[in-house]
This record gives C-alpha cells, sequence and structure tokens, in this order.
C-alpha cells in the first residue's frame, strides 16, 4: 500500500492505495466520484477526462500514486457556483445524447480552449481525436466548443 | 373557486427546439450509471471466457479459484445445474428453424472466442479478476467454421454438432411473380455485396447488479438496458423466479444501439448467483468484453438481382440472402435479416419479388439488432444496385431513381412486399437534397477533374430510403412468427397539487423521451412543460412496457401519452362539467382550463379539478376519485419515414484515402417534436451509418480470434473522421397517428452507408473500378485503383469484383 495525497474538486484527501490502482478506479471507488465514467480499457475513448494540474488526462491511464500531490478537476467540480460556459454550450447545443461520453468530452474541451481560445473547426476535431462519442456524430459538439469560444464571458449560468 | 382572469393563450411545446430536461445532470457528472451503484456487502462478478474458436470441453475445476483471496464462490456451467439457463429466441422465422441450446455457462463445448466457461465471485472486482486464472479448463480443440459458405459445405465441422446442419433456417418472401417480370425484362442485372459485421460499440459498457432481498423480497436488477420490461419477463421465463417477484430496472443508459436488446449470460447469472448467496452482486463489462460477447450486428452476403427494361424501368426484384448468425441464436438473431425482407423493394415500384434469407451457424460471436436492423443491409443492396444500374445504362442515378418511385400523388401504396405506405414525398425531398449539395454544379466540376486527370476524384453517391419503423403492429409482428407484441403502455396522472406525471413504457437510453414526453403530454393538457415529469425504465414504477428499439418510441410510446392524457381531460370535463353545473357537452377545454362555450368568465382549471378529485368531497356520481388514465396503444401499421441523402467525397487516387467533402440529408419523418432532438438523432445515425462505409469493420483471424477486439483496431470514427452534416427537412404528415409523426432513430444509419459507398464508387468508375468491398479503407481503394489500371481500365470480368483484405469466394461476385 502506498500513501496518496490529493486536492479532488477543491477537496483534500490522503489515502492508503495499492500501487496498480488506477486514478480513475481511486476516484470512482474511494471517493464516490462516480461522475466520471469509464468507457474501455485501452485509453482511447476519453470518457474518464479529468483534470490534473489544469491539464487533461485520461484517468484510466494514470496511476492514482502517480496523482500525489496533484489538484484534480473532475466534471463533479467543473462548475463554480454556476455552470463553465462548456457545460452551458453542451446544453445549448444539443452537444449529447446519452451523456455517457460527456463529462470527458467536456472536460477535453475545456483544456482545448485553454489552449487555443479561437480554434477553427477543423481544430476543434483534432483536439478532440481522443474523445470518442457514438451517439452525437460530434456535429453539435464542434457547434459547443465554437459557442463557448465565441461567448465565454456570457454563456455562464445554470439553465 | 372559479377563475374570471383571462389566462394568457399558452405556445403550443410541440414543434419547439427546447433544450433537454436530462441534460441538467449529465453535464454535471450527477449520473446514475449502473456502475455507480454501490450497495452494502455487494459481491463482484468476473467470467472466465473461451480462448478458442471451437473446442470441446473435458473438465473444469473451480476449485482453486477458491482459494483466493477475496473469493465468495466460484461456478462453472455443471456446478450450477439446473440453474444454468438457457438465453430463450424469441423469434424463431420458420416452423423448422434449428434453435441450439444457449446455456449461460458452456458446458460440452465452447462455440466462439468469448463463449462463458465459469464465474467467480470476489469482494471486489480486482480480486475477481484475479482469481480466474486459477480455474482449470482442458479443451480439445475443434475445427472452427467461420465463413458463412464453408459452413454450410457438406463436410464443414458443425458448430452445434447435435443439429447436424450449420443451416439455421430458410426462410422465403414473394410479392406477385417475380419469374414472369423477369421473362418479360430486357435484360437482368446482379450483384453481389457484402455487408460486413459491425460491433455496436455504446459508449457506456453493459453492467448488471442484482439485489437478492428487495424490500418487498423481490430480486431488483439494475442492467444497463434499452428492455427492462422484456427483459424482466425473459428473466422469470428463464430462472423460474415469477415475474411478481423481480424488478428490473434502467437507470441512465449510456447507449445501445440495438446491443442491449438483449438478454444477457451475465444478467441471468447475476440474478441467479445473487439470489443462491443472498448478497448483492455486481458485474461491469470491460470494453474488450463489449467487443467479444456484446452482440455484433449486420454480417450478409448479398445477391440481388433487377430485372429491368432497356430504359431502366424495374419490372421484378430477387434477393437472396445469407445471413450470419454467429455461434448462437440470441433473442431475435434470426429475425433480423427478415425486418429487412419488406425494405429490399424499397420506394420503387415493380411487379414481381422473390426473397430468401438462409441463416447460418459459425464460431463466431453472436448477431442481433444494431441500430436499423436489417433495413439498413436492404437499403444499402437496393440503393447501391440502382447506382450501378444506373452506371450500366449511362442514365443520371437520380433519373434512374425517379423513373421507379413511388410518385406523391400515388399514396397511400400498397408495395410488392404488401406493406401500406401512408404518405411520402420523394420528389421534394429528392429536389431539396438537390439542390443544397448543389448537384449540377459538383457533377460539371467531377466531369472537369476526370478531364484533367486530378489526383484527387470527386465523387457524388446518392441514396434515396424509406424505413419501416416503429415496431408495432402486434398482429403483423405475429404473423412473422416473434412471439410478443408491439404495443406500448403510459399512464398520465395529475396530482393533488396539479403536478403532471407521465408513466412511460418506452425507456430511453439517450434519446431524450423526458423531454419530448413533456412537450407532447403538456400540449395534450394544456399545462407547462416543466409541470410534466417523465417516469420511466423500472418496472416498479412502470409496470408495463415494450421499451426502446426500432424507432418506435415516438409512434407507438408516445401516441399513449397523447392517448392517455386525452382520457384525463375526459375525465376532468365530467368534473369540471359538474363544479360548474353544466353540461359536459357545453364545455370546452383551452389552454389547461374548461370553460361553458360562449361565456368563458367562469372556468376551472386542470389543477382545480385534479384537487376536487382527490378530496373527492364532490365528485358527480359515478365518478371515481383520482384523476388519472392507461392507454396501451398498438398501432394497426409500421411508420414509413424517407429521405434523399447525397454524398459528395474526394479521392486521393495516390494514397486511396476518401475524404468526405459535403454531406447532404432532407429527411421526412413527417410532423416533428422537438427539431433539435431529431437533428441530433439524425447526426448520431449518419455518423454510425458513414462508420460502416469507411471504417468499421469485424475481423476475426483464421482461429476465429477477433482481432478487432479493441477500440485500438475497430474503427469509431473520432470527431476528425467525420464531417459536419447538411441537414434539412420536407414535412409529409403520417396519416395513421394523431400527431402525424414518423420514426427517426435510425434514419441516418439506414440511409448514409450505400450514400457513401456510391460516392466512392462514383469517384473510380472511370478506372474500370464498379465496386469496393466495405469497409472503403485506403488500403481497399488503392487496390481497387490499382488493381484496375493494371488490366489496362478494363473490367476483369462483367459484374462485381470486390477488393481487399481477407477476399472469400463469398465477396467475389459475377454478372448473369
Ligand atoms: S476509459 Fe477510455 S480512455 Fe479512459
Ligand atoms: S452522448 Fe452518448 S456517447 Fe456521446
Amino acid at each position: 500500500m502506498v500513501q496518496v495525497s490529493v486536492t479532488v474538486d477543491g477537496q483534500r484527501r490522503t489515502d492508503e492505495v495499492e500501487p496498480r490502482l488506477l486514478l480513475v478506479h481511486y476516484l470512482r471507488e474511494r471517493l464516490g466520484k462516480v461522475g466520471t465514467p469509464v468507457g474501455c480499457d485501452t485509453s482511447n475513448c476519453g470518457a474518464c477526462t479529468v483534470h490534473l494540474d489544469g491539464k487533461s488526462v485520461k484517468s484510466c491511464s494514470v496511476l492514482a500514486v502517480q496523482a500525489d500531490g496533484s489538484e484534480i478537476t473532475t466534471i463533479e467540480g467543473l462548475a463554480d457556483g454556476e455552470w463553465h460556459p462548456m457545460q452551458t454550450a453542451f446544453k445549448e447545443c444539443h452537444a449529447l445524447q446519452c451523456g455517457y461520453c460527456t463529462p470527458g468530452m467536456i472536460m477535453a474541451a475545456v483544456d482545448l480552449l485553454n489552449n487555443n481560445p479561437d480554434p477553427s473547426e477543423d481544430e476543434i476535431r483534432a483536439g478532440l481525436e481522443g474523445n470518442l462519442c457514438r451517439c452525437t456524430g460530434y456535429h453539435n459538439i464542434v457547434k459547443a466548443v465554437q459557442s463557448a469560444a465565441s461567448q465565454p464571458a456570457s454563456v455562464g449560468g445554470v439553465q | 373557486m372559479t377563475e374570471t382572469v383571462e389566462r394568457p393563450a399558452r405556445e403550443n411545446a410541440v414543434g419547439q427546439p427546447l433544450r433537454r430536461k436530462e441534460d441538467a445532470r449529465l453535464v454535471t457528472g450527477r449520473t446514475n450509471w449502473t456502475d455507480n451503484i454501490v450497495l452494502p456487502g455487494m459481491l463482484h462478478m468476473a467470467v472466465l471466457r473461451s480462448p478458442m474458436a471451437h473446442a470441446r470441453i473435458t473438465r473444469v475445476d473451480v476449485s482453486p479459484a477458491l482459494a483466493r483471496p477475496g473469493v465468495v464462490a466460484a461456478y462453472s456451467g455443471a456446478d450450477l445445474g439446473d440453474a444454468n439457463g438457457s438465453i430463450p429466441c424469441v423469434w424463431p422465422v420458420t416452423d423448422d428453424i434449428v434453435m441450439p441450446p444457449h446455456r449461460c455457462l458452456a458446458t460440452d463445448e465452447v462455440r466462439y472466442v468469448g463463449d462463458a466457461v465459469a464465474v467467480v465471485i470476489a469482494g471486489n472486482r480486482y480480486e475477481a479478476a484475479d482469481a480466474l486464472e486459477a480455474i482449470e479448463v482442458d479443451y480439445e480443440p475443434l475445427p472452427p467454421v467461420l465463413e458463412m459458405p464453408a459452413a454450410l459445405q457438406d463436410d464443414s465441422p458443425l458448430v452445434h454438432s447435435e443439429s447436424g446442419t450449420n443451416k439455421c433456417y430458410t426462410w422465403e418472401f414473394a410479392g406477385g411473380d417475380y419469374e414472369a417480370a423477369k421473362a418479360k425484362a430486357d435484360r437482368v442485372f446482379t450483384r453481389h455485396y457484402v455487408n460486413q459485421r459491425l460491433i455496436p460499440m455504446a459508449m457506456e459498457p453493459r453492467a448488471v447488479v442484482a439485489n437478492p432481498t428487495g424490500p418487498g423480497g423481490e430480486i431488483t436488477l439494475w442492467s444497463a438496458t434499452q428492455i427492462p420490461h422484456v427483459l424482466r419477463l425473459l428473466l422469470a421465463l428463464v430462472t423460474g423466479i415469477p415475474e411478481n417477484r423481480i424488478r428490473v430496472i434502467a437507470p441512465d443508459v449510456g447507449g445501445g444501439f440495438g446491443s442491449k436488446l438483449q438478454l444477457y449470460r451475465e444478467e441471468v447469472l447475476a440474478v441467479v448467483i445473487a439470489n443462491r448467496l443472498g448478497r448483492p452482486l455486481k458485474w461491469t463489462e470491460s470494453r474488450s468484453e463489449n467487443a467479444q460477447v456484446t452482440h455484433h450486428g449486420r454480417d450478409q452476403l448479398q445477391e440481388i438481382e433487377l430485372a429491368v427494361t432497356n430504359e431502366g424501368k424495374i419490372l421484378g426484384l430477387r434477393v437472396d440472402l445469407t445471413a450470419n448468425m454467429g455461434a448462437y441464436l440470441h433473442i431475435i438473431t434470426p429475425g433480423v435479416p427478415i425486418l429487412g425482407a419488406f425494405m429490399f423493394n424499397s420506394i420503387y415500384k415493380m411487379e414481381g419479388y422473390s426473397f430468401s434469407c438462409t441463416g447460418v451457424f459459425t464460431n463466431t460471436t453472436p448477431t442481433d439488432a444494431y441500430r436499423g436492423a436489417g433495413r439498413p443491409e436492404a437499403t444499402f443492396a437496393i440503393e447501391r444496385i440502382m447506382d450501378d444500374l444506373a452506371a450500366e445504362l449511362g442514365v443520371d442515378p437520380i433519373e434512374l431513381r425517379r423513373r421507379n418511385w413511388i410518385k406523391h400523388e400515388e399514396f397511400p401504396y400498397t408495395t410488392i412486399s404488401g406493406l401500406e405506405y401512408d404518405s411520402g414525398n420523394y420528389e421534394a425531398a429528392t429536389e431539396r437534397a438537390l439542390e443544397l449539395l448543389g448537384y449540377d454544379e459538383l457533377r460539371r466540376e467531377q466531369q472537369e477533374r476526370r478531364d484533367r486527370n486530378d489526383p484527387v476524384q470527386l465523387g457524388i453517391g446518392v441514396s434515396t430510403f424509406t424505413e419501416m419503423c416503429g415496431l408495432a403492429p402486434s398482429r403483423l409482428l405475429g404473423s412473422l412468427k416473434y412471439v410478443a407484441g408491439g404495443w406500448e403502455h403510459a399512464t398520465v396522472r395529475v396530482l393533488a397539487t396539479g403536478a403532471v406525471e407521465v408513466v412511460t413504457g418506452s425507456t430511453p437510453h439517450g434519446q431524450g423521451h423526458v423531454t419530448a414526453w413533456s412537450q407532447i403530454a403538456a400540449d395534450a393538457l394544456g399545462v407547462d412543460v416543466d409541470a410534466v415529469q417523465v417516469i420511466h425504465g423500472d418496472t416498479g414504477t412502470s409496470p408495463y412496457g415494450m421499451d426502446t428499439y426500432g424507432s418506435r418510441s415516438l409512434v407507438v410510446g408516445g401516441m399513449a401519452v397523447v392517448a392517455a392524457a386525452e382520457r384525463v381531460v375526459e375525465k376532468a370535463k365530467l368534473v369540471a362539467a359538474h363544479l360548474l353545473e353544466a353540461d359536459p357537452g357545453d364545455l370546452e377545454y383551452k389552454d389547461g382550463a374548461f370553460s361553458v362555450k360562449g361565456s368563458p368568465g367562469s372556468s376551472k382549471t386542470i389543477q382545480e379539478v385534479a384537487f376536487e378529485a382527490f378530496t373527492a368531497h364532490n365528485l358527480p356520481d359515478g365518478v371515481e376519485p383520482t384523476l388519472q388514465a392507461n392507454s396501451t396503444i398498438d398501432p394497426a401499421t409500421f411508420s414509413y419515414p424517407h429521405g434523399t441523402h447525397l454524398c459528395a467525397i474526394d479521392i486521393d487516387t495516390e494514397t486511396g484515402m476518401a475524404k468526405i467533402r459535403k454531406y447532404v440529408c432532407v429527411d421526412d419523418i413527417g410532423k416533428v417534436v422537438n427539431p433539435m432532438i431529431v437533428e441530433g438523432q439524425i447526426h448520431g445515425g449518419l455518423a454510425q451509418g458513414i462508420a460502416q462505409a469507411l471504417y468499421e469493420e469485424v475481423v476475426y483471424d483464421a482461429e476465429g480470434n477477433l482481432v478487432t477486439g479493441s477500440l485500438v483496431d475497430y474503427l469509431v470514427p473520432a470527431a476528425p473522421d467525420l464531417p459536419s452534416f447538411v441537414t434539412d427537412r420536407t414535412e409529409t404528415p403520417s396519416t395513421t397517428n394523431p400527431l402525424g409523426v414518423k420514426g427517426v432513430g435510425e434514419a441516418g444509419t439506414i440511409a448514409s452507408t450505400p450514400a457513401v459507398v456510391n460516392a466512392v464508387v462514383d469517384a473510380l468508375r472511370p478506372f474500370g473500378v464498379d465496386d469496393i468491398r466495405m469497409a472503403c479503407t485506403p488500403e481497399r481503394v488503392w487496390r481497387a485503383i490499382n488493381d484496375a489500371k493494371s488490366r489496362g481500365g478494363e473490367r476483369v470480368a462483367e459484374g462485381t469484383v470486390a477488393y481487399g483484405g481477407a477476399t472469400t469466394d463469398s465477396t467475389a461476385g459475377g454478372a448473369s
């Protein structure tokens, strides 16, 4: 057993974990952060994407112990009182159907805009390459990211 | 109390692109996936699967696993004895169909890689998975048979030796007289197409949690399923547990596309073993397991023949299918290709039709419904051959279709396969699509690029489709030997406070039922959309239902909501008339309130009536307390959406790379409840249909190992692989339901595959290429061009040549 100390969605946690425990299972099974789902076992789908010290990572490709000392934000901690503009944009643009890919998609899209605040359609598509959605055909996901990029200040707020 | 203020007129909710009620939870991670569920004392199950496609099991010993840390129990099929139930097939399409047993755990032989052999139950998922390796199994390898033509040979190894054959059934059907039509024809045009096997790959893998100690002593099963109601019935039949002692809940479900329209072994095992141990039990599928054992879709070899005049008028159609069942029959495996039988004739008029389908067992994952189920396969074949025939005759592919389709003034029209299409306007949808694509312009550009030998060639593909959906008419399903009906149930209640509950048997998994049903009920009752709560997906709270598949929810389940709401209004009218001291016949109901015609001053709102119905202090004689009503709807006919899809594609002839330049679709799904949701359904459907054309295909190696067993090898398209879509609608209302709506869930998938492949082939016809097998990967496209080039641009032989990969006899065809 190894000790990990992390801050998850603003809460400090210290736990003893098995060295092989994946970050996503630590989040889901130890911390009850079930908003972050698992969609594959080969790090291809991106459903498990969270922010680790502000950068998006696939939490199934990181061991819990590797996150020691880090700050983690999941979909559950993204809203800061008000929804993040990306959450609003996903709802407004109907960028989700079943919603299974949505937490990862939103976390990846937020990171994408942090790196490139004004992306072209091609840049959005390329930037989300690591996140699979089986429901939407990506059309409205692209629109949502464009919408969030175009009006960062005005799209916040709970709908 | 009598309300005297003017009530503001309410705007209809139906037709509005209302944002979804579902989304607030989903975008903030407040979700309810089955794998999220944790119960006190919950155990975890892991399944040991066969590493061989075909072998005799000579010994299974689970006892070494029991010594592993955390292990509570382990079972082989023999250990479970009578409790090792068999998954039923509920669609025995012929009287002499071969239906071998499909035990939860294989006991005598394993028949595909992934076949379940034993299970371990442990304290957590890691311990359960670790202990699998301790189970001892001795296999005696048997030769596998993977290809359908080989499986039909007399000397083939048998997937089920006791059956004496790999043939599951042959189902035949005729409309008119094909031979007579053929005799009159100027020419007969035959093609062979391969509709490859696909993996549905819903993003949420399957998961189950069984709790044997429900509050009423019942066993509760949470499952990532499309069909909680059907599942409860099937579980009762397989396990012997009385139906009324089983509760099935489908919580948030992360997509299905047919793959969760099933009774799976793990569902039965979880119930049986949780009951036996008296403790809650969870199983969550890994993605690799999902690829291997969750049922696959498609997988047909298609021979299709058109008897035509020299002008391209279709006189007759003959279809001969070979359909891969896989190693076992799942619940509707044999019926999937039969659903397509009525759709090969599509939107075209003809005099004779002959259809035959042979189902074949192979040592591969079982197949069953995948988005469209039989209809994408049919649409692919007919729309491919229409483009090929147009090229053969030197006619524009749109013009060829015009010469043959049902004209809008001919509806209602009874097709050669006996279905009555209620409405449609193929001309209008096609005109609009041509305009949106800029068809004439692109044809000119195509010619220009051909003339100057542009290394990047342009292709334009056409698909004019219709489909039968809204799987319902119980009598018709019965006549096809499907053992259940296709009705749907709803309850509408106005509670004491005026809050509205809609209970639906149609269980969503991403389609937005909660929002759409709220819109429908709000309009029918004249209340706010936000006043409506939709209850679904739990046999404890929505006891009747036939669930969600076959684009049936709105046209069947939605109509039950409409009918139940109308009954609520009827009952409320009796109460309101009593309160207003008027004759019910003199009342009118508008915007949620009853008033006496001609004197709108005094009125009773539905909320006031609901409170009266609750207190029951002053009800008219013979009227029961509470304001609620049920409806069970069984439509008399299917729903027939249609549309025209056009694809323009750029093909780099040096690399074989295909890139969609523009995709236009104009769908006619009648009236629309929520256009935003409809567009989303179309987009997602297009993505899956395009994926079949360009990216996805299941590959097995010669031993029967699934080569495409993960998202690394099985190419579910990502955002850069797809274009933005140009979508539009024409609106020809259905005449068979009160809202004039048609189904939409599968339309995009059904229509798009042939549009894309037609575009690829169209780009390459000048090279002498007239078919490319799906998926049209760069390698296949490149080979097709180069094989044709090396022949000097001449066709090898008349008819179809399929290229690339593991080409077998079955994938090469010839024209007669
Ligand atoms: S679960 Fe698929 S990438 Fe992490
Ligand atoms: S919304 Fe279902 S997978 Fe993306």
